[in-house]
């Protein structure tokens, strides 16, 4: 027998068989082992073209280069700070990653960054041993102040994004919050109380849900008819769904 | 006399009624619910996370740390002292190792993922329900895996070959042997084989065959209750 043996969308759990012959490749959390193809993680079977990949449900965050992240700062060094990144390991940002202006060799880091800010940054390097650089030059890239901060499963980030940031700029537009969304699961929202309390609701609705389709809108549905909040700032999403 | 019928009246090959559940410890990244018969299983998973002291880093992949404990109420009324004993250290090991050849911690170098076990309540057959929860809790939580881990325990009493011993009739007063297995599923091959007591070389070879059947109706167990979160 040889094909498909598991419909796209199906939940399988590590060590269940995907496919068999050699029809198909084994894409991101699969092996494949003689002439079948294994799962490697719990989640959703996708299929694209001859590749078969799994849609993680829960697990950590990987960093990546290019990635958008919330990070904290936990220690100030000579040449910069060290931010938590949510994962097992630790970042650098350095001081000319973080500011345009000129650093004097005595100047007080604590004025530019002090240890617990949050900041939203890009990562610009990551070594195999997890050696994370950043840099906090770039649109949408500064140090958080006011609102909240709200935690999410990294994998779940790609669903409250949504494609092309369609489900974001609803939940953007419906409660006229500013929310940032870190690849590493946190999430910055500022906003009125009530619509950051919206937001949040509907952000842990759709981390429950996100293994269900049409969750659009039923989020729509959720946050009501667009109040009469002033427009909210747009500021372009990555990272979203495919 | 042979032990022709068990004390609470199960078949040889039957294992004691199990119920499975994932997602019970909300703090934790992954975490899973074990029930067989009166024995009961609670894991939790923390991880990949930074993993101090540093000497215990392994640059090349993250590494696995098991826990196990009885709670101090779980037994036959006898208080249990919390804490790591000899006794908890060990299985703590041997769950480490059965679960070590399906987890895949090669994209977390320096990094530890830390299985918590628990047992509310024992009866017999206590590392056997910690791994299958385990396996099932770091499922869960997402960690690379290459297959699922279930475990049961087989033995024999008076010459009949048995699943899933009670603690009764581990300490039935006659010849006894208790062997704890864990099997890789899809491959077959055991992670895990201890044992009390002493078989012959023609029961043991029985016994594992009905251990390896058992395996199957608690990995069937385990997926169903890791699929049951996704239901539609």
């Amino acid at each position: 027998m040889t094909g498909l043996v598991q419909q796209e969308r199906n939940v399988v759990v590590p060590g269940e068989v995907l496919a068999e012959g050699m029809d198909y490749l084994p894409g991101d959390n699969t092996y494949r082992e003689q002439d079948k193809i294994y799962a490697k993680a719990l989640g959703l079977v996708n299929v694209n073209n001859r590749v078969v990949k799994i849609t993680s449900l829960a697990g950590p965050y990987l960093p990546r280069a290019g990635d958008k992240i919330i990070g904290k700062v936990v220690d100030i060094t000579m040449s910069g700070w060290r931010i938590e990144t949510g994962t097992a390991y630790q970042a650098m940002l350095m001081v000319r990653d973080a500011t345009m202006r000129f650093i004097r060799k005595e100047e007080d880091l604590t004025k530019i960054l002090d240890i617990g800010d949050y900041v939203v940054v890009k990562i610009t390097n990551v070594t195999s041993q997890m050696l994370i650089d950043l840099t906090m030059k770039g649109p949408g890239l500064h140090k958080v102040s006011g609102g909240r901060l709200m935690k999410i499963n990294a994998q779940k980030v790609p669903r409250v994004i949504g494609k092309q940031g369609s489900m974001i700029t609803l939940i953007k537009e419906r409660t006229g919050c500013q929310i940032t969304v870190g690849q590493n699961g946190r999430v910055w929202l500022r906003g009125t109380a009530e619509g950051e309390m919206k937001a949040t609701v509907a952000i842990k609705m759709i981390e429950e849900q996100s293994h269900l389709e049409g969750l659009t809108d039923k989020i729509g549905k959720f946050l009501g008819e667009a109040p009469k909040f002033e427009k909210p700032v747009t500021t372009p999403q990555e990272g979203g769904e495919q | 006399m042979a032990y022709t019928k068990r004390l609470d009246g199960r078949k040889n090959n039957e294992l004691r009624p199990m119920e499975a559940k994932t997602g019970v410890v909300k703090n934790a990244d992954g975490s899973a619910s074990f029930k067989i018969g009166k024995t009961w299983a609670i894991a939790a998973v923390y991880g990949p996370r930074d993993l101090n002291p540093r000497f215990l880093q392994n640059p090349k992949k993250g590494i696995l740390r098991c826990n196990y404990g009885m709670m101090p109420f779980s037994g036959s009324g006898d208080r249990i002292r919390p804490g790591r004993s000899r006794r908890a250290q060990e299985i703590a090991m041997v769950m480490t190792k059965s679960l070590e050849p399906v987890v895949d911690l090669s994209a977390f170098p320096n990094s530890v993922v830390d299985v918590y076990v628990d047992l509310p309540q024992t009866d017999a057959g206590t590392r056997c329900a910690a791994i299958s929860a385990a396996s099932m809790a770091l499922a869960d939580a997402g960690i690379p895996m290459k297959d699922m881990i279930c475990s049961v325990s087989v033995g024999q009493v008076q010459e009949t070959v048995l699943a899933d011993l009670t603690y009764n009739e581990e300490a039935h007063e006659a010849p006894v042997s208790d062997i704890p297995i864990a099997m890789v599923h899809n491959t077959g091959e055991l992670s895990l084989l201890q044992m009390d007591g002493e078989i012959s070389r023609e029961d043991l070879m029985k016994a594992l065959a009905l251990g390896k059947e058992a395996c199957e109706q608690v990995y069937k167990v385990q997926v169903a209750a890791l699929k049951e979160k996704f239901k539609k």
